[in-house]
C-alpha cells in the first residue's frame, strides 16, 4: 500500500477555508491521547484548555493581552511568507525592539518628561525592530547569505544583549539584585483600557495592524506585487517586480512590528524590562501566521486561539498539575497539521496498492 | 602545555555534536531534502539519550535511545515533507517547535538527576604520551565514532554508486526519477540518516559533554550544523575543518570568561552565534560565481507515476 499525491486541476477554495479547522480537529484528538498518556483524564484537561478560560472576564482580557504580540508579529511575517522571504528571527527584533524601547523609559525615569515618552518609545522599538530584521535581509540580497540561519542567530544575540543589560547598567539598584530595570513611569506604560482590568492600548494597535495589512494585500499594487514574487517568481520576472525589494521591504515592515510587539508587551502587561519577556511569542507567531493562512483576517483569528492555548495551558497546568510543554507540544502538533492540510488544497491525497495497479496498467 | 591540551580536549568535545548532526544533515542535504529542524530532533535526542541512560545505567544504550528518538523525529518530517509534499521550510521548523516542547515534556522529571558519562579510552603508554597522548587516545567513544562517521560518509558519496545515486537525486530528481530510481524513497533514508544523526548528536550533550539534562540544553547547536553544512559547501571534508573551528570559538570564548577579560560574559557568549552569521556572508559572497549547493536542495518533489 502507498499513498500517492495527485495534483488538482485547480486550486480548491473549500478545503482552503476548512482545512484549519480539520487540522484543529486532528490536533484535539491527537491532545487526547497525549493526555490520557499522561494519566489526566482527557474530558477535563480539555475543558481547562479551551472551556475554562473562555468563562471568565479576567481570562478573556488575558487572552486578548496574549495575543496582541502573536497578531502583531504574525501579521509581518505573513508579509514575509507570502514573498516567500524567511524571516524566523522575530524573536530576536521583538527583544530588541523593547530593548531599544526601554532604553528611553530607563533614561527618563524619574524625570518630569511629559506625555511624549511613550510614542517616543513605541516609534524607536519599531525602529530598532526594522533595522535588527534589516541585518540578515541584506546578508540574503547583498551576499546571498541565506536568511533563515541568520535571521534565527540573530535571535541568540538579542537574547544575550538584554540579559547583559539587566544585569549591567540597567538594573534597578534597588531590586535586590534581581536581573530587571526599575518599574516604568505612567508615562512610559500603555495605558489600561478598562480601569484595574488588563486590557491595553496594545490590542487596539493590534487590530489597527490588521485592518492595515488587509488594505495593503487587498487593495494595493505593492500587495499585489508581494502575492507574485511568493506565488509566482518567474511571472513576477517578467512583470518587472524586484524580489529583492521586497526582500527587504517586507524584513523590515515584519521587524517594526515585532519590535513594536516587544516594547509594548514590556510597557504593558509585564511593567519593566527583565529577561524571559517573551515565551517564545516570536516562534508562536510562525504557527499564527500558517493557521491564519497568511491572511490578516484569518492571523486574527489564529491569534486569539493560540493565545487561548496559552491561558489555558496555565490554568491546567494550576487545576490538574499538566506540565506546560504540553502547550508547545500542541503548537508544533498542530502546525504540523496544518501544513499537511493544505497540502489537500493543492493535491489529492490516494492510496494505491501496488499489485493492483500493475493490473490496471499506469493511470 | 597542559593549558594547551585541555583547551585542545574542550574543543573537540564542543565539537563532536556538531560535526555528528553536521554529517547526517549534509547527507539528507545531498539527496535534496532540507530539514530545518535538526535543533528538534536533537533536543529529543538529548532527552531520550539521558532518559535511556539514566534507567538502564548503561551509555550505549542512551545513545542508542537518542539514535532511535532521532529517527522517528526525522519520519514524521519524510512524511510531511516527501509523503505529503509539505513546504520543507515550513516542516522544518515545525519539527524544532514540536521538539522542544516534547524535549521538555520527556526531560522534566530528568531534570536534576546525574549519570556517570561516557567514559574516556585509556591505553597504558600511549594516553600518558605528554600533549598529543590524550588528545589521541584518550577521548571518549562518541569521538571516535564521529571522525568515523564522517569518512564512511565521504566514502559512501563518492565511492560507492549508491552514493552517486543519492547525489543524483540532490541535483535533479526529475532525471534520477526518469531513470528508473526511487527518489522519494532515497531521500527518506537520507532524512532518516539525518535525524539519527541529530538524535545522537543531542544525547551526546547529557552522555558526554555535561553528566545531566537541562531544558534547551541544545542552545542552537542545530542551528549551526546547519549552517556548517552550507559553510562546508556540502563537502565531507571541509565539514571537518568547519565543526572544529566552530568548536574551538565556542572554547575560546569560555576561556576568554574565565581569564576575567572585561568584555561582559553576554558578549563572549554571542561570539558563536556572530562568527556563524559573519561566516555565511563570507562564504556566500566568496561564491558569487555559482552556487554549490544541490541543485534541488529544498524543492518539492511529486512523481507523476
Amino acid at each position: 500500500m502507498q499513498l500517492v499525491l495527485e495534483k488538482r486541476a485547480e486550486r480548491s477554495n473549500t478545503i482552503a477555508l476548512v482545512s484549519p479547522l480539520i487540522a484543529i480537529g486532528l490536533t484535539i484528538v491527537t491532545m487526547i491521547i497525549l493526555f490520557a498518556i499522561l494519566g489526566k483524564n482527557p474530558l477535563l484537561a480539555l475543558h481547562a484548555y479551551f472551556v475554562a478560560p473562555l468563562t471568565d472576564g479576567y481570562s478573556l482580557q488575558e487572552i486578548a493581552v496574549k495575543a496582541t504580540p502573536l497578531v502583531m508579529i504574525a501579521i509581518g511575517l505573513s508579509l514575509c511568507y507570502l514573498a516567500n522571504a524567511w524571516n524566523i528571527g522575530a524573536e530576536g527584533q521583538f527583544l530588541i525592539g523593547a530593548v531599544a524601547g526601554s532604553w528611553i523609559a530607563v533614561k527618563t525615569q524619574g524625570t518630569d518628561a511629559g506625555a511624549w515618552v511613550l510614542p517616543a518609545m513605541l516609534v524607536l522599538a519599531a525602529a530598532a525592530g526594522a533595522l535588527y530584521a534589516l541585518i540578515p535581509a541584506i546578508c540574503k540580497v547583498k551576499f546571498g547569505a541565506s536568511e533563515i540561519l541568520t535571521s534565527l542567530m540573530l535571535v541568540y544575540v538579542a537574547d544575550l544583549f538584554l540579559d547583559y543589560l539587566v544585569r549591567g547598567p540597567w538594573r534597578d539598584p534597588h531590586g535586590f539584585n534581581f536581573p530587571t530595570t526599575a518599574e516604568f513611569d505612567p508615562v512610559a506604560t500603555v495605558p489600561l483600557l478598562i480601569e484595574g482590568g488588563r486590557l491595553h492600548l496594545g490590542s487596539i494597535i493590534a487590530l489597527l495592524v490588521v485592518a492595515a495589512a488587509a488594505i495593503l494585500l487587498g487593495r494595493t499594487i505593492k500587495g499585489f506585487e508581494i502575492r507574485v514574487v511568493g506565488a509566482a517568481p518567474r511571472a513576477a520576472r517578467f512583470g518587472g517586480f524586484n524580489a529583492n525589494q521586497l526582500i527587504i521591504l517586507t524584513f523590515a515592515v515584519s521587524g517594526a512590528l515585532a519590535g513594536l510587539a516587544g516594547i509594548i508587551e514590556v510597557a504593558g502587561p509585564v511593567g519593566h524590562l527583565q529577561p524571559g519577556i517573551s515565551p517564545g511569542y516570536g516562534f508562536t507567531a510562525i504557527i499564527v501566521a500558517f493557521l491564519g493562512r497568511l491572511n490578516p483576517l484569518g492571523i486574527l483569528i489564529a491569534g486569539l486561539f493560540l493565545a487561548l492555548t496559552f491561558i489555558g495551558g496555565e490554568q491546567a497546568q494550576i487545576a490538574m498539575k499538566i506540565p506546560l510543554d504540553v502547550t508547545k507540544v500542541f503548537q508544533g502538533i498542530l502546525l504540523f497539521y496544518v501544513l499537511a492540510c493544505d497540502s489537500l488544497i493543492l493535491y489529492r491525497f490516494k492510496l494505491v496498492f501496488p499489485n493492483r495497479q500493475v493490473a490496471r496498467g499506469t493511470g | 602545555m597542559e593549558l594547551v591540551e585541555a583547551i585542545i580536549l574542550a574543543v573537540l568535545a564542543a565539537s563532536t555534536p556538531l560535526l555528528i548532526a553536521a554529517t547526517g544533515e549534509l547527507v539528507t542535504e545531498r539527496s535534496g531534502v532540507l530539514n530545518l529542524g535538526v535543533e528538534g530532533m536533537m533536543i529529543v535526542g538529548a532527552a531520550c539519550g539521558f532518559a535511556g541512560a539514566w534507567l538502564t545505567g548503561s551509555i550505549l544504550i542512551g545513545a542508542l535511545f537518542g539514535i532511535v528518538a532521532g529517527t522517528l523525529m526525522s519520519l514524521v518530517f519524510a512524511l510531511m515533507a516527501l509523503g505529503l509534499a509539505v513546504n520543507q521550510v515550513a516542516t522544518g521548523l515545525a519539527l524544532t517547535i514540536l521538539g522542544i516542547g516534547l524535549s521538555g515534556l520527556i526531560g522534566a522529571g530528568f531534570v536534576g538527576e546525574r549519570i556517570t558519562p561516557a567514559v574516556h579510552l585509556y591505553i597504558p603508554g600511549l594516553t600518558d604520551m605528554p600533549l598529543i597522548g590524550r588528545v589521541l587516545f584518550g577521548e571518549d567513544g562518541f569521538v571516535y565514532f564521529s571522525i568515523a562517521l564522517i569518512i564512511g560518509v565521504w566514502w559512501f558519496l563518492y565511492r560507492t554508486r549508491a552514493g552517486l545515486i543519492l547525489r543524483a537525486c540532490g541535483d535533479n530528481h526529475v532525471s534520477a526519477h526518469a531513470l528508473g530510481y526511487p527518489v522519494l524513497r532515497i531521500r527518506t533514508f537520507s532524512v532518516m540518516f539525518g535525524g539519527a544523526c541529530a538524535g545522537l548528536a543531542g544525547a551526546y550533550l547529557p552522555l558526554a559533554y555535561t553528566p545531566f539534562f537541562i531544558p534547551g540544553m541544545t542552545a542552537g547547536r542545530g542551528w549551526i550544523a546547519l549552517a556548517l553544512v552550507v559553510f562546508a559547501s556540502w563537502r565531507p571534508g571541509r565539514l571537518v575543518v568547519g565543526a572544529y573551528l566552530f568548536g574551538a570559538v565556542t572554547i575560546l570564548q569560555l576561556h576568554a570568561q574565565g581569564w576575567g577579560v572585561g568584555i561582559p560574559s553576554q558578549f563572549m557568549s554571542a561570539l558563536p552565534y556572530l562568527a556563524t552569521v559573519i561566516v555565511l556572508v563570507l562564504l556566500s559572497r566568496a561564491r558569487t560565481g555559482g552556487s554549490t549547493a544541490p541543485a534541488a536542495l529544498g524543492t518539492v518533489f511529486v512523481p507523476d507515476r
